[in-house]
Formats: structure tokens, sequence, C-alpha cells
């Protein structure tokens, strides 16, 4: 027997059809949310899924394009920016909810080609520079006012429990589109190109991955998530304060989030996500305290356990729930490899 | 007018240079982007404030007590978080450094609680010379600005002229190489880090002189101090001063404009540069002297 | 008693087992040409000698003293220097500050920047000059310099002649000559077999990791080097193959 032929290529295994079903089926039960959750819960649960979209987002940028950014905030706050703006321009609240940060993605793409040449720590407090502009640029609107702000009046034409459900499923419909989006990215040919960058961007560069066009389409996938998530919250809040957007403490939720969950897996950041929602209802009003445990959730997690919780537990049970990867499996059945 | 607030703005880059040398030195020597840089300036004016406060002495004899201590806590930031996050990639200190800063403000908000702070100093807040009756030179002002070159010039003395400095420099360029003849690497980067954390402390006074200060000060000062670093080109002491310079300048310029102009002339001037660096790096030099030399004198 | 004794050592270089299972003793004042092919663990062996290079099994002791678990600085104060493969000076810094940083933790000794520049000229006139402009063959004497600035009871001569010119080869082993008039100890690895032979008291052959061939230099025969050097002959004088 030939060694070829004693090895066959799997990208789904009993396991991963086993999640995806699961899966499919928790996606149709949160679609009813509104109907079973109660009003806090929805509205709770609509945060959840903006988190969820900064974790992926910053994970993608991360553990995938290796790309340390300290201002995604930027992009928080011009989604959020852009929907009062077309809201306040006449468009249709909703739409312009949607809209917002696919347009956030389009100016992200100029931006791009410059942030990009920028190295580790350059590019990580380059874009905290370039939110702080922004931040300082969108209060410069008249609209804004400054730090006073604005909010998005036209939600208040819909009823509370309407506005909340249209909330929810905006929200749950983005999350599922902007996962599905880094998760068909990875498995794409790109996603082969984007792992080899990871591992060694001279080396991907030799064997003809267009390392800048890829790292490019994370960037500005990244954006427009991050802007996504900003509109989302502000359809929770509706209020627009500049200085609530354009915190850097975002980033420092989605650090956290990706840390602890799995900087790198895909899995990993939707993990992180949960449990920070958890922490946060839980630990949330103990104010200072709260913000210390994060920081040193992050700074321990990068030292002692940089792949995080879902790291762990596939390294150790060698779990893999999506398809993200290949396997092969040998004719002996003892020897995996993952890409 | 202009002529006064250029001349402010010098000195106002002398802050900063001062602000951003410790980062600049930890940058050039150990690669390490300090995201923690502003939080433990911070930190210092506190370390100092409690000093001056506890023992009634004057902010310039706390500082020469904290000095030792911040240089402690240096070392201590190098063997417990820096040399273990170098060793697992480029990208890891920025986590880890973030997470530090995050853990630090908001500690220090746990404990000093949020209301500012100033060090006292007296008449020296206040007092300046004037030069022409228009023009006054602070004399806080110019002496940041004096310690601030006279920091810049002594680490780099430092560097080339003593057996430390030498040793620290050989570890930067190549560690495994440096143990080869003698030195202890992990020590030489301690050492450096000590003494990166003890500039950060003199920084940290002159903010805590010059303004008020809070818990959440530091990042904003991380910023300011990584705009004079890039501005003046990254790894180079000196540069580190004209960057500062060109920060402050551009900074009171764009504050008679308007007055959020203070910030975004700042955050401008920083992206003006880097742009200008890339292209002039996307391009043959060669072209460009052509270029140059074909201009009409 | 020798100055030098390294036992059962193993070492991998990648996975690769690259050195495996040698013991060697060197005593004061001798000069131990290491050769072999490319691959054969010459350099690791060197490099797991001086500390630079981590080791899976096996103990090195040096004047008596366990040194296996002490990391590569502490084993320069005790006399171990290594000049590496490729010379890895400080290229930013000066001939002088190269030869001054490796003199920090100087041992007692005859070497200082004036016995070094007498022993290599060619570094005088190029004292005050960044080490990374400088040429191939001056760059070696400077990397050579510098580890003796340590004042080492044993030298590690690691390829000192690769990639250079021939005229730059005569120069370094010129002022080499000088360096073993001194009395010094060394272990040399170098792919010029006839010039390794030529200095050396003592030669030890290796072959995929292990010494097939030892002896001095004066009872062996330039062929039964070169037998083993291939492979051809095994030290135990068993098969060929």
């Amino acid at each position: 027997m030939t060694p070829a032929a004693a090895v066959t290529v799997h990208r789904w295994n009993r396991a991963s059809i086993v999640t995806m079903t699961a899966l499919g089926l928790l996606v149709l039960v949160l679609a009813f949310g509104p109907a079973i959750f109660g009003a806090t819960l929805t509205d709770r649960m609509t945060t959840l899924f903006a988190y969820v979209i900064l974790a992926a987002m910053w994970n993608a940028l991360a553990g995938y394009a290796g790309l340390v950014s300290v201002g995604q905030q930027a992009f928080f706050g011009l989604g959020a920016y852009a929907a009062v703006k077309l809201s306040h321009g006449g468009v249709e609240v909703y739409l312009a909810l949607v809209l917002a940060p696919l347009i956030v993605g389009v100016l992200s793409l100029p931006l791009s080609s410059f942030a990009l040449r920028l190295r580790g720590g350059e590019f990580a407090i380059g874009m905290w520079v370039f939110a702080e502009l922004m931040h300082l640029l969108v209060n410069l609107d008249g609209l804004v006012q400054g730090e006073t702000g604005t909010s998005l009046i036209a939600l208040s034409s819909f009823g509370p429990d309407a506005r909340r459900a249209f909330n929810y499923w905006v929200a749950l419909a983005v999350m599922l589109a902007l996962v599905a989006a880094v998760f068909f990215l990875l498995r794409s040919r790109t996603g082969a190109a984007i792992q080899a960058i990871r591992d060694s961007e001279e080396a991907a560069a030799s064997i003809g991955v267009r390392v800048m066009a890829t790292k490019r389409l994370i960037f500005v996938l990244a954006a427009t998530g991050c802007a996504a998530a900003g509109a989302i919250t502000l359809s929770t809040l509706t209020t627009f304060q500049p200085k609530t957007y354009f915190s850097v403490q975002w980033t420092a939720y989605m650090i956290f989030m990706t840390l602890v969950g799995g900087l790198g897996t895909f899995e990993g950041p939707i993990v992180g996500a949960v449990i920070f929602f958890i922490v946060e209802t839980v630990f949330g009003a103990q104010g200072v305290w709260y913000l210390i445990g994060l920081g040193a959730a992050a700074l321990l997690f990068s030292l002692f356990l940089p792949r995080g919780i879902w790291g762990v537990l596939t390294d150790r049970f060698g779990i893999a729930l999506l398809p993200v990867g290949y396997r092969l499996r040998f004719a002996d059945a003892t020897k995996r490899t993952e890409s | 007018m202009w002529f006064d607030q250029i001349l402010q703005g010098v000195l106002l880059g002398g802050y900063y240079a001062l602000l951003a040398c410790g980062l600049s030195f930890m940058f050039g020597v150990m690669r390490i982007v300090n995201l923690a840089h502003g939080s433990i300036a911070v930190l210092s004016a506190f370390v100092v404030l409690s000093i001056a406060e506890a023992f009634h002495i004057s902010p310039f004899l706390a500082l020469v007590v904290a000095l030792p201590i911040m240089a402690a806590a240096g070392w201590l930031l190098q063997v417990t978080i820096l040399e273990r996050s170098l060793r697992s990639g480029s990208l890891t200190p920025l986590l880890s450094t973030f997470g530090l800063a995050v853990v630090l403000d908001n500690a220090m908000f746990q404990k000093f609680g949020a209301n500012t702070h100033s060090l006292d100093i007296g008449d020296l807040a206040f007092a300046s010379w004037n030069v022409t009756p228009d023009i006054a030179i602070g004399q806080l002002a110019l002496l940041t600005f004096v310690v601030a070159v006279a920091l810049l010039g002594g680490l780099q003395l430092f560097l080339s002229r003593t057996p430390l400095g030498r040793a620290i420099r050989a570890t930067s360029e190549d560690p495994d190489t440096a143990e080869l003849v003698g030195i202890d690497s992990r020590r030489a980067y301690a050492a450096a880090a000590a003494i990166a954390i003890a500039t950060v402390a003199i920084a940290g006074t002159f903010l805590a002189m010059r303004a008020t200060f809070d818990p959440y000060t530091g990042p904003t000062q991380l910023i300011f101090a990584f705009e004079a670093v890039v501005i003046g080109g990254t790894g180079s002491l000196w540069g580190t001063l004209i960057g500062g310079i060109a920060l402050g300048v551009a900074q009171n310029i764009g504050s008679q404009i308007s007055p959020q102009g203070f910030l975004i002339a700042g955050h401008a001037v920083f992206f003006v540069v880097l742009a200008a660096r890339f292209f002039i790096a996307g391009r043959d030099p060669r072209t460009l002297i052509r270029a140059l030399r074909r201009a009409p004198a | 008693m020798s100055l030098l004794d390294v036992a059962a050592l193993d070492a991998r270089y990648g996975l690769l087992q690259a050195v495996r299972g040698v013991t060697l003793a060197l005593g004061e004042g001798e000069i131990l040409a290491l050769v072999g092919a490319n691959g054969a663990g010459k350099t690791t062996l060197l490099r797991s000698i001086a500390g630079a290079h981590r080791i899976t099994s096996g103990t090195i002791a040096f004047d008596g003293v366990d040194v296996t678990a002490m990391p590569a600085n502490r084993r320069v104060a005790m006399g171990i220097a290594l000049v590496p493969e490729g010379r890895r000076l400080f290229g930013g810094m000066t001939v002088e500050e190269n030869l001054k940083v490796a003199g920090r933790v100087r041992r007692p000794g005859r070497w200082n920047v004036d016995a070094v520049l007498d022993a290599f000229p060619v570094l005088r006139d190029n004292y005050k000059r960044r080490s990374g402009d400088l040429s191939g063959g001056q760059q070696q004497a400077t990397a050579i310099g510098r580890a003796l600035m340590t004042n080492p009871r044993v030298l590690l001569l690691d390829e000192v002649s690769l990639g250079l010119s021939p005229v730059a080869v005569g120069m370094v082993y010129e002022s080499l000559q000088t360096v073993i008039a001194s009395g010094a100890t060394i272990v040399l690895v170098e792919q010029d077999l006839g010039r390794a032979l030529r200095i050396a008291t003592h030669v030890a052959c290796m072959l995929e990791g292990n010494i097939v061939l030892e002896g001095r230099a004066s009872e062996l025969t330039r062929e039964a080097v070169t037998q083993a050097y291939f492979g051809l002959r095994r030290a135990d004088g068993g098969r060929a193959s």
C-alpha cells in the first residue's frame, strides 16, 4: 500500500456534524428569542451578540492576521455615528443600522493600505491614535455637539416591545452573518493563506500567498464587524455619546474575551464572549474590582495560557466542533494532524 | 504671537521627550512597546505624591526617594512579565502590558479615588522669566526641557561609554551571543528595564508638577509619548527629543486654530510623518535625490 | 587530570539527534581538531560545551566542576569561550566595543586590549570602526579577539575560515599561531582538514553524531582520518559501511 492511499482527508467528522445540527437547532430557538425570553433577557442577549461579534473580529485580526489593534473602538464608534447620521439624513432607522457598518467597512479600505504598513506595537498604538482622532473629529459635528452627544430619535417611532424584538433580530442576524463570514473565510483558500501568514509572513510570501491582500480582507472585515457591534449597541442604548463609544474599554473587552476564550481558535472567542457576558452579569456591579479582574485575567492568560480555555480543551481532548481545518486520517487511525 | 506659540511648543516638547524617554529606551533595547508606560508614569506620580505628603518633603526630594523604588519595580516588571511574554512571540508583550495597564489604572482608582491631584511645588509652578514684554518663559517648563535633554544625553552616554551600557547594547543586538562573551542577558535586560522605569518616574513627577492628574491619565500620556517616539524615528533617543518638540509645536499651533485643535493637530502630525516615511521608503532614494536636484533652486 | 570532560553527551538539533553519546577528554595545552562532514554534529557539540545549546543528557565537567546546568555566561566566567560559527559580532558596535564588552567579565590572564591588538595587528587600524562594516577576515579576527578578552582556559573555535578569502584565512591562522604559542587549550572545528591537522595535537573525527576516530595527531595518518571522515572506517575498527 502506498502512503498516499493510506491517508484520507476529512473536513467533517461525527462531532462536527452533530455540532452543526445542534447549532442549527440553537439558531432556530434563538430566532424565537423575543417570544421566549423576558424583556430584560432579550436586551441582554442583544448585548451578548454584540460581544460575540467584537470577540470574533478582534480574534480574526490578532489570532489570524497577527495584527494586535488597541484602536478597534474607532470602528465601533464610527459604526454608531454613521447610523445616527444616516437616520438623521432620513434613512429608515433599521436600514441605517445595517448600512452604517457597510459604509465604515468601505471607508476602512483606504485606511488599510496605510495601517497595514505599521508593524507590531506601531500598528497597535497607531490604531489607538486613529481612534482618538476619529473621536475628536466626530465631536466637531454640529449634530453630535461635542461630548453632549445625540440620540437615535427615529427608534421612538417603534413601541418598546417591537423595538426590543427588532434590535434582537438585527443583532442575531448580523452576528450570524459575521461569524459565518469568518468561518467561510477560514475554510476557503484564503483561510489556508491566513494560517500560513500567522505561522510566518516571509514563508507565506515565498510560497505565493498574497500577504497584503489577505491581511486587508481581514482588516476590512474586522472594521465592518466592530462597526456593526457599535450600531447594535446604539440600538439598545439609543443615545450616542462619543466618549462612551470611542472608549478604549471596548478594545479591553475584546482582548479579554479573545485571550480567555482562545486566541487563534475559531470557537474560542465565542466561548470568551459568553464567559465575559456571564462575568459582567455577575460581577459588573463590583465596579473597579471587576475591571481590575478583567485586566489581570488578560495579563495572566497572555502569559500562562496563550491559547485560552478553548485552546487547552482542544489540545487536551482533541475536539474540534466546527470543521475549520482539514484533518488527515491515516489508515492506522492513530495519527492526526490539522491544518 | 506665532513666535511665542512656537517657543512654548518647543518647551512643551521637552516634556513629551521626557515622557517618551523610557518608552523609547525600552523599545530600542528590548523591542517592547510597553502599553503600560503611561500608567506607570501616573503610578510614579502617585508614589512621589504619597512620599512627599507622608514625610512633608519637597517633591524633588520625594523623587529621589522614589527613584530606587521605581527602578526596582522596573526590574520586577522585566523578570515577572516582560521576560516571559517576550519568549512567546513579539505580540504577547503588547497583550500583557495592555492587561497590566488596565490593572494599574483601576487599582490606582481604587486606592486614590477619582479626584485629581497635583504636586505642590510652590512658586515654581507660576514663576517665569520675561524675555521680552510679550514673551515669557516658565521656569518649570524650562527646567523640564533641561531635564529631558540631560536625561536623553545621559542615557546616550551611558549606553556608549559605560560597561553596563555596552552590555545592554550587546544583549539588545544578540542575547545569545552576549551570553557567550560572559554577559548575563537576563540581568542586562532587567537592568535596562529598571533604568527605563526610573526615567518614567522622573517623567511622572514632572507630569504631576506641571498639571493635575488622576488615575486614568495614563493612556493619554502613553499616546503622547508614543507619538513623540514615532515622529522622531523609533529607537533613536535624540530623535525622541525632535519628535517631542514637533508634537509640542504642532499642538500649540493647533490650539490657536480651534479649542479641539490642540489634540487634533498633534495626531495629524503623527499621521503625516508616518505617511511621509512610507512615501519615502516606497521609493528609490536615488530617484528622490534626482527629483530634488531637478527642482528649481 | 583533564581540563574538560564530556561524558555520554546527547543533543538534538531540531528533530535530528545531532550528538549521540559523545565522550571526550581534553587536557591543558592540547589542541583538538574536531573534524567531520557537514551535519556530523561538530557545531552542536561545540555549542553544547559552551552552554549555547541545550543538551538532552550527559554531563560536561570543566576543571573538575560539573557545568552541565550552568548558563553560558557563567561558563565564560569559568574559562570556556566560544567563537561561534558565522562570527556573530555585535555589528552595530565598534571593534573596541566588541572587545571591551567581552572584557567586562575578564578573568585574570595575559589577554587584554593591547595583547589582542598585538596578536591581530589588522584590528589596530580598524579599532574605531563599526564591526558590521569590516571585511570577513577582519570580522573573524574581532570575533577571536573578543573571545580572548575573557581570558579563556579553553577556546572553542567554530569554522573560523568559513566564507573567508584564502588571504584572510592565512591572516587568521597566522594570528592563531600567536594564540597557540601562548599555551592556549583549543578545540577547533575546521573544514580544511590539512590546516586543522597541521596545528592540532589531537584529532577527533565525528560521523552522524558519534566520535568514530580519535587520537594524537602525530599517530594518525591522513588517510585514516579521511576514511573516518567519510564513514569508511569505525573507531572500533569494525565494519566499513
